[in-house]
């Protein structure tokens, strides 16, 4: 799962940089270097991987919820496996992700705060609900293949402790978008009940898998600098562009319609052109006012809050252990 | 030789128990206290619904009437499922999901220990391969039970709370009825009444550990294996089954 850079445009870094170390920085990134977290990195590059990696990891988490929702209901023995070993895969995404976040100097503590009071952000996807089993199809073959596109990339990114991370992150996607793509197939090998489901399905799940990709470039404020620092490697639409490409035929050799009227083969181009996303929407989504967006946040701060005593009690027994380790030496 | 109708309840049962505890499991996915928690219970759940697969289809493949493990699964109601009680209790807090877990994984860990020395390499077969999975499940659900019966206040009066919740339906894992007594003349079940005495050894040593007392003995709770149980397995079915009841022979 992947979440795009939903922050507004960052404020220019106040804190005065050794010019020597700015540029001996610039030039390793250019150089398609790593950045590791010891070494030297200026206060803005830190923020952005901060913002963009817990955004991601969030994201991990909180697409935990829309697919947990159906785990308990998977159709047969298989895909039940299946999906319990998806979610949970993201749920070791996100703690790769958080883990690597802190290398940056950010507590998972902090992260989670940030994430409960609103502060921070997660990928507007998953404030969409899951309806029905075909929903679990739609949410692999399109959100995790939305993802991929986003993410390899990403193992290239300048900051090594993401971009390992995303090594891994990557191979596990695309299974999760193979899986996903092979319910719909069944699906549309189905009854007519099964297919009505698939389309309904991508009916409602494309655009707003489209919308995963941020803002159009023109209005995408961190964009320029990100892909100086090698944070990012390719622009939002460009990424949309790549996505709308391969993901297009699948749905034809599925027998599914995009459900997109202006959609079409440009050969000029090389690419399918599309209608225009409703950035309204998006937006809309982005502030909170997802249909399920209250109550993604009301079940991540519950679960959050139920377990604090067992964090506690974790936390009070080790410290015991500890002590009665100390006396006896 | 057993017969037929004895090695299918026989293989039914297993199936029915992993699979009910894996669904309950499966109900934590993207709620539990940490990440880690989150993880590890996945875990245990996946390990459960795999043996649930092999023993279910073992259990069709015997009766031989074309049932698979999914049909087993998703068309049986009620009356015809033959978990244990313990395994169908609901979670509850993270105590007692760990109360049951902890008592139920150290009865599988002994059972398939036994039972991967069956006569029926069926059997042996899977029970080989379960009995390192519910070896490792045994210790996650100890070491929790000593962290929460030894850590704060709190959850040491959860993590007996809930223990008490789930006491009352040990015995049932060790009865030995027609079944079990049949299957085991013949060489392929376990005498589990026979485990009995190493599984209070594991739990005393854990509570021990975890400063806890073991819960007062009381008149036990029976009837699953005879498809009478609480009323709480009639909601698990109809949430696990939905797709297959609304759908009937739709394929997925």
């Amino acid at each position: 799962m992947y979440t795009t850079d939903l922050s507004g445009k960052q404020q220019a870094d106040k804190i005065a940089e050794d010019p020597a170390l700015v540029a001996a920085f610039e030039a390793r990134v250019a150089n398609d270097d790593f950045i590791e977290p010891k070494d030297w990195m200026p206060e803005a590059y830190r923020k952005t991987l901060v913002r963009q990696i817990s955004q991601h990891a969030h994201s991990e988490i909180v697409g935990m919820l829309p697919e947990g929702n159906w785990i308990t209901r998977a159709p047969n023995l298989r895909r039940k496996a299946i999906l319990l070993a998806k979610v949970q895969d993201e749920g070791g995404h996100g703690l790769y992700l958080y883990c690597a976040a802190e290398t940056l100097g950010t507590s998972r503590q902090q992260m989670i705060e940030a994430l409960h009071s609103g502060k921070a952000k997660y990928s507007t996807i998953f404030n969409y609900p899951t309806l029905t089993w075909a929903d679990i199809g739609a949410i692999g073959w399109l959100v995790d293949g939305a993802a991929i596109m986003n993410q390899v990339p990403l193992q290239r990114t300048s900051y090594g402790p993401y971009a390992r991370a995303m090594v891994r992150i990557c191979k596990e996607e695309s299974f999760h978008q193979r899986q996903g793509y092979e319910i719909m197939m069944a699906l549309c090998a189905g009854t007519k009940d099964q297919k009505r489901m698939a389309q309904d399905a991508l009916d409602r799940w494309w655009w707003p898998s489209l919308m995963m990709f941020g803002p159009p470039d023109d209005n995408s404020p961190n964009t320029a600098q990100s892909i100086r620092w090698r944070i990012k490697r390719e622009t939002n639409d460009e990424l949309r562009q790549k996505f709308v490409d391969v993901t297009v035929p699948q749905a034809e050799a599925i027998g599914l319609k995009v459900p997109d009227p202006a959609l079409s083969w440009n050969d000029a181009r090389g690419h399918y052109d599309f209608g225009d996303i409703d950035w309204d929407e998006f937006y809309a989504v982005v502030r909170g006012e997802g249909l399920v967006a209250k109550e993604r946040m009301t079940a991540r701060i519950q679960a959050w809050e139920d377990g604090a005593w067992v964090r506690e009690a974790a936390q009070a027994h080790a410290m015991k252990r500890e002590a009665a380790k100390l006396a006896a030496e | 030789m057993a017969k037929a109708s004895t090695l299918f309840t026989y293989a039914l049962r297993l199936g029915d128990d992993s699979l009910i505890i894996g669904q309950r499991l499966s109900e934590w996915c993207g709620h539990a206290p940490t990440i880690e928690v989150d993880l590890s219970l996945a875990n245990v759940a996946l390990d459960q619904i795999g043996q649930a697969t092999h023993f279910l289809a073992l259990a069709g493949a015997i009766e031989g009437k074309g049932r698979d493990a999914d049909a087993l699964a998703f068309k049986r109601d009620v009356l015809d499922f033959t978990n244990c009680l313990l395994v169908e209790q609901p979670n509850g807090d993270f105590a007692q999901t760990i109360a049951r877990q902890f008592l139920f994984s150290h009865y599988q860990a002994l059972l398939f220990g036994e039972l991967a020395q069956s006569k029926d390499e069926r059997f042996a077969a899977i029970a080989a391969k379960a009995a390192k999975e519910v070896a490792y499940h045994a210790n996650l659900a100890s070491d929790w039970v000593v962290r929460l019966g030894d850590g704060t206040d709190e959850s040491r009066t959860r993590m007996d709370q809930g223990l008490q919740w789930m006491w009352r339906f040990v015995d049932e894992l060790f009865v030995m009825d027609e079944v079990d007594a049949a299957a085991q003349k013949a060489g392929v079940g376990v005498d589990k009444a026979a485990l009995r005495a190493a599984w209070d050894q594991r739990i005393d040593g854990v509570l021990n550990d975890a400063t806890l007392a073991r819960p007062a003995s009381r008149r036990p709770a029976l009837g699953g294996r005879k498809g009478h149980h609480s009323e709480h397995l009639g909601h698990v079915l109809s949430e696990m089954q939905f797709l297959q009841r609304a759908y009937p022979g739709a394929v997925w």
